[in-house]
């Protein structure tokens, strides 16, 4: 990304043939930019633009300048209500994730990295990655029927407790089985940048250390955990970054009637309103508000990461 | 690792120290030996638990009803029977989904990779005027979005594509992301020989479509299955926008099976209701088959262009 941005300050081609006459000499290149420009224009920047409906009560009949101007009636209208809820949901579930399954890849990333016959690790790394390419929905078949009443877990369960555990609708199970689904699915998955970051230590290092007489837990603690620290502060930004996005697709298909009191966080709200409700103005400044601590987050988190002495994000 | 050659001794702080013994020596003391046995063990567990449930799920879709409600664990049923899939491809159904989903595949990655390729192409030449606002524009959009209301408003209301596949498949043209790889690749593509095309009498158009494409056809299968692995397994815009039953997508139809059929325990009235009634939860388990055996046809190419394309990102990044 880095990298990327850099690039348009590049030195353009200097000399004083016009446009006119440059699109002229290349008129296919220019022709070929359309449809990749109007796209952009068209599905990034006019709901970029759309923003503004979260200050209007937009009515879809009168379009976006049609509609009435309320200002900040929304925001106002959403601390009203029980927002509290919406946030300590989104709070919980998200620290809960950011607590079990941050650490998780870098442990696992740690583990194969000491594992020294090629083949096995290829054959592990090879099965610790199928789940990322499973769908979400099926991720949440495969729970429902394994965790169900007359799935294989919940008839388990069932027998050993001697009563029924509602896996799928226990308010007190719903966050574990969401950070239990990530895990499982990400997991793996979550280790190739880890993994990547470790193939840039220095082997110089481990056989210096080796002279002197490390171990391997001396080794691992003094060369390898530090060589991917700036990976570690660099990833946990950007989680933090992202900490009252508990996203929807995953929450949507595991919420129901009973897990309703946890399972409604800011995201959910959001699709709820705006979406099944068509509160569209109320839902814009929800999301709204969400994107702007998010921003807040990231600087924040990025400055706390710079006076730890780390690169961080920028 | 280092190899057991003989290598003097050194001294270092005072202490004398032979170099190959202690490269030896850190993999071969009794506690290196025994986190070797524990650390292959935990990853080969990590790595069975990853798959167990697939496995699991496979094996179940064989088996019949007793044998499921009454053996705890199994991953080969004792009496192998075909009864789910048999019930499942009897009613259209399933069959027209998985057909929609193909569909919104093959013309969403077709779509993708014409708006990627068109777009990097102009981008990936320096001299071209007006590069630079266009790419600034692109990576802005990397980093703010309008949000998922205003978007919505945009694709229902204002393009009125609410109810066809366009507006499953137009939303998400290009990932910005991916287009700048692309460009990236194109721009590492020797200047020399798109030079003596040009000599050849070749314009841009004629350039690309017989010099650079042919060249990147790694690069381009790479991105294909990137998008179609993200067409195949997206639920979210197909829920949202399509009006129609019979258009649905295979995941949606398989949310609607199995996710909001558990609410009413055991209804199976989205599918034939004519027909005898089958063992339920082996019937899931076949449709959860059905929808996941194309990804694990692709998973050997996926594995391979995937970690690369994630490294790329990653030194990159």
């Amino acid at each position: 990304m880095d990298s990327a941005a850099k690039t348009p300050a590049k030195p353009r081609k200097k000399g004083g043939s016009s446009l006119g006459t440059e699109i002229s000499k290349h008129l296919w290149l220019y022709i070929m930019l359309i449809p990749g420009v109007l796209y952009f224009i068209i599905f990034k920047y006019l709901p970029m633009g759309g923003i503004v409906i979260a200050f209007e009560n937009y009515v879809p009949f009168s379009g976006i300048t049609g509609s009435k101007w309320v200002g900040l009636y929304w925001f106002q209208f959403f601390f009203k209500s029980n927002w509290s809820l919406y946030l300590v949901n989104t709070l919980v579930l998200s620290f809960m994730s950011i607590i079990l399954t941050f650490p998780a890849p870098i442990i696992l990333a740690l583990m194969l990295n000491e594992i020294r016959s090629l083949k096995y690790k290829k054959l592990t790394q090879t099965l610790l990655y199928v789940p990322h390419f499973i769908s979400i929905v099926i991720v949440v078949s495969i729970t429902y029927v394994i965790f169900g009443a007359s799935g294989l877990i919940g008839r388990f369960a069932a027998q050993v407790m001697g009563h029924k555990v509602d896996f799928l609708g226990d308010p007190k199970l719903f966050r574990w089985m969401i950070v239990g689904q990530n895990i499982w699915k990400e997991t793996g998955w979550g280790t190739i940048i880890f993994l990547a970051a470790l193939t840039n230590v220095d082997t110089q290092l481990y056989e210096a250390s080796m002279i002197d007489g490390a171990n391997r837990a001396q080794r691992l603690w003094h060369i390898t955990l530090p060589a991917i620290r700036s990976t570690i502060v660099l990833m946990l930004v950007l989680r933090m970054g992202s900490v009252l996005d508990t996203g929807y697709e995953q929450l949507i298909l595991m919420a129901n009637a009973k897990n309703r009191s946890v399972s409604q966080t800011l995201d959910v709200f959001v699709y709820q309103s705006g979406i099944q409700n068509s509160q569209y103005s109320y839902a814009s400044a929800v999301g709204l508000l969400k994107s702007i601590v998010s921003v807040v987050m990231v600087v924040g988190t990025n400055k706390i990461a710079h006076m730890l002495g780390e690169e961080g994000l920028y | 690792m280092a190899k057991e050659k003989p290598v003097n001794s050194v001294n270092l702080n005072g202490k004398k120290v032979v170099a190959h013994e202690g490269a030896v020596g850190v993999y071969n003391s009794k506690g290196s030996i025994l986190f070797d046995v524990i650390n292959y063990l935990i990853v080969g567990l990590a790595s069975i638990t990853t798959v167990l449930p697939l496995i699991y799920v496979i094996g179940a879709s064989f088996a019949t009803e007793f044998e499921l409600q009454t053996r705890p664990m199994f991953i080969i049923p004792h009496d192998v029977t075909l009864d789910a899939y048999k019930y499942i491809f009897a009613s259209n159904k399933l069959i027209r989904a998985f057909g929609n989903s193909v569909l919104i595949t093959v013309c969403g990655t077709i779509i993708n990779l014409f708006f990627t390729v068109t777009m990097a192409y102009p981008i990936s030449k320096k001299y071209l005027k007006g590069r630079g606002p266009i790419l600034t524009m692109v990576i802005i959009s990397m980093f703010f979005s309008g949000g998922m209301i205003p978007g919505y408003i945009l694709v229902s209301s204002i393009l009125k594509l609410r109810g066809t596949y366009w507006a499953i498949i137009l939303p998400g043209a290009i990932s910005a992301y991916n287009m700048m790889i692309v460009k990236n690749f194109f721009q590492g593509i020797p200047q020399e020989l798109e030079e003596s095309a040009y000599l050849d009498g070749c314009n841009d158009l004629t350039t690309l479509v017989r010099i650079v494409l042919p060249l990147s056809l790694p690069v381009l299968a790479t991105f294909g299955l990137f998008y179609a692995v993200g067409h195949w397994n997206s639920y979210f815009s197909a829920m949202i926008y399509l009006t129609d039953s019979r258009m649905y997508p295979l995941q949606l139809l398989l949310r609607s099976i199995i996710v909001q059929a558990e609410a009413s325990a055991g209804d199976m009235s989205l599918m034939d209701p004519n027909f005898v009634e089958p063992p339920a939860q082996s019937i899931k388990m076949a449709v959860i088959v059905v929808a996941t055996v194309p990804i694990m046809c692709v998973y050997p190419f996926l594995q391979k262009y995937f970690v690369k394309g994630v490294m790329v990102g990653a030194l990159k990044g």
